[in-house]
């Protein structure tokens, strides 16, 4: 667990009784969350059950089907794309895979935002992208690459430089460290804690992995799929620290955190979803 | 029995609203992109690259079709025409069908496969990589950086491709003709001159900046909304050829009913070919 950094009172994010539905499809069922400044959110949960789309939903990537997200007391859905295009500038995000644009090099990637959104001088936008990337420990010859020649583990660190350019108030993390090596791992989760220090940022990072979990977040947030949830049930099954995550006496969270997948195999078997054993 | 008829009715009632509602997100993806359209215009830095893409790398393959559609017009018509005596007519007959028709058409055709098909790919996979959402996370809005620099470069330089459809056919039409065939020039282009008007040339160009909004349309809006993975990709690729080129005869369709119209309209006494 580390140190806690500047943390405000004040929700810096605020969702009010959030629901998705995707046709048929229920993802998300009354979410109610709210996240201060400075804090770093760990949102836990298995997949497909939501957290990439609760994440989306405070970006104005998906739309809600019902309840409000706020953003600095700013309703999300009721900017239009104009006001909304300028709030995501408060707002870094780095993707699963990167989303880095394959037709530009390393250094028009970083610089994008730069280039959209202000009236730098050539010399400062290569000045600002040179000096995100040795934050992110990647060296100044990288910027003539184009994505593909990096690794998945370089990429993730220029979507972080690129998401760092604007210098965000809020960074959001979708899956940091999949398909990382254990040593690439550390080195993102490395990255997470020092931007928090250096930029002084509230982050919300989806993951699956409890090393992520353990070493970044201040707050642990778990989310149940809908489809598992019973009527009345809340989706977060789990709002804590750390600490208090380990302890929790909830079987479904003991599970995912250590691992375990007996019973869900009988569940999905149930389901006849699995027919392997 | 009566089961397999609620599902037939079901199956048919989700097509209907399923195309009911493609169709109006459709109408909405257009209005987004016009909306964007009139109210800033893109980067220079974005259009270039696609006029060069849309107009440049489309004019040799346009330039290719349109002379060997000219020269196959020519056999084709030869005989029949040379039957009834009338084989110098044939100017009149090539000249007006490239420009009214097969110009516009051919043109929009090549590059519905050519330049239609790569933009759903490209936008596809923008869209499989998370590209798109990437550029809205960053405060762009996808429609008016992605979406507007391709309906500009096609809705601009397709009426350039058609005039070089119609150039390249016109001159390959007469190269067969007169060349090969051995019809007289002087008759070949005077029929020409007085069967075919300016008005055939500005019916042929305006369809085609019709023919090039569709294009654009279709194929960014299948890029947009393409489905997961390789397959999804593929699909958006054909898909935006298919629609494109089904939205082309339909448009070629009423626009020719509209135009002759318009012609008749004016010129009540219009030009015969025979």
């Amino acid at each position: 667990m580390i140190e806690k950094y500047m943390e405000i009172d004040e929700p810096l994010v605020r969702i009010e009784d959030l629901g998705v539905r995707f046709g048929r499809q229920t993802v998300l069922r009354n979410i109610n969350l709210s996240i201060p400044a400075g804090q770093t959110v760990a949102l836990l949960g298995e997949s497909g059950c939501g957290k990439t789309v609760l994440m989306k939903s405070i970006i104005g990537l998906v739309k809600p089907t019902r309840g409000r997200v706020f953003f600095d007391d700013e309703e999300i859905q009721k900017l239009d794309e104009r006001r909304l295009s300028r709030l995501r500038l408060r707002f870094g995000f780095v993707f699963q895979h990167s989303a880095l644009f394959d037709s530009m090099s390393i250094g028009q990637n970083v610089a994008f935002p730069l280039m959209q959104h202000g009236n730098f001088a050539a010399e400062q936008i290569q000045e600002l992208v040179l000096s995100r990337l040795s934050e992110v420990g990647l060296p100044d010859d990288v910027v003539r690459k184009k994505p593909a020649e990096l690794s998945g583990g370089m990429q993730k660190r220029v979507g972080l430089a690129r998401a760092l350019i604007m210098n965000p108030e809020l960074i959001m993390y979708d899956e940091p460290t999949t398909g990382l090596d254990p040593i690439m791992s550390d080195v993102i989760n490395e990255l997470i804690v020092r931007t928090r220090r250096r930029n002084l940022v509230t982050s919300l990072v989806v993951t699956h992995d409890m090393n992520t979990a353990k070493k970044i977040a201040d707050r642990v947030i778990m989310l149940l799929p809908h489809s598992r949830l019973q009527p009345d049930e809340n989706q977060i099954i789990f709002d804590g620290t750390v600490p208090e995550l380990e302890h929790c006496r909830d079987r479904r969270v003991q599970q995912f955190i250590n691992g375990e997948a007996g019973e869900r195999l009988m569940e999905l078997r149930g389901q006849g979803q699995v027919t392997f054993f | 029995m009566i089961c397999d008829i609620g599902a037939a009715v079901l199956n048919t009632y989700d097509a209907v609203v399923y195309g009911i509602m493609a169709l109006g997100d459709f109408t909405l993806f257009a209005c987004r992109t016009f909306g964007w359209l009139f109210s800033r215009f893109p980067r220079r830095g974005t259009v270039w690259p696609n006029l060069y893409e849309v107009g440049v790398k489309s004019l040799p393959v346009v330039a290719l079709t349109g002379t060997f559609i000219g020269m196959v017009l020519a056999v084709q018509s030869y005989f029949q025409f040379r039957q009834i005596g009338l084989e110098t007519r044939l100017g009149g007959v090539i000249n007006m069908t490239l420009l009214r028709e097969l110009g516009p058409v051919l043109a929009a055709t090549m590059l519905a496969g050519r330049v239609g098909s790569a933009m759903a790919a490209q936008l596809g996979t923008m869209r499989v990589t998370q590209q798109i959402d990437a550029l809205a996370a960053m405060g762009v809005n996808p429609i008016h950086y992605l979406v507007v620099p391709r309906f500009l470069a096609c809705f601009l330089l397709i009426p350039t491709l058609t005039v070089m459809a119609d150039f390249m056919g016109v001159a390959g039409g007469h190269f067969y003709s007169v060349n090969i065939l051995g019809i007289d020039i002087h008759h070949y282009w005077h029929n020409s001159a007085k069967f075919v008007s300016e008005f055939d040339l500005f019916v042929g160009l305006l369809k085609s900046v019709f023919f090039g909004s569709a294009i654009a349309m279709v194929s960014c809006y299948q890029g947009f909304n393409c489905s997961e993975g390789a397959e999804g990709v593929g699909a958006a690729s054909t898909n935006s050829f298919v629609f494109s080129f089904v939205a082309i005869l339909i448009l070629d369709l009423f626009l020719g009913i509209t135009m002759d119209s318009i012609y008749f309209t004016f010129y009540p006494e219009g030009a015969s070919l025979l």
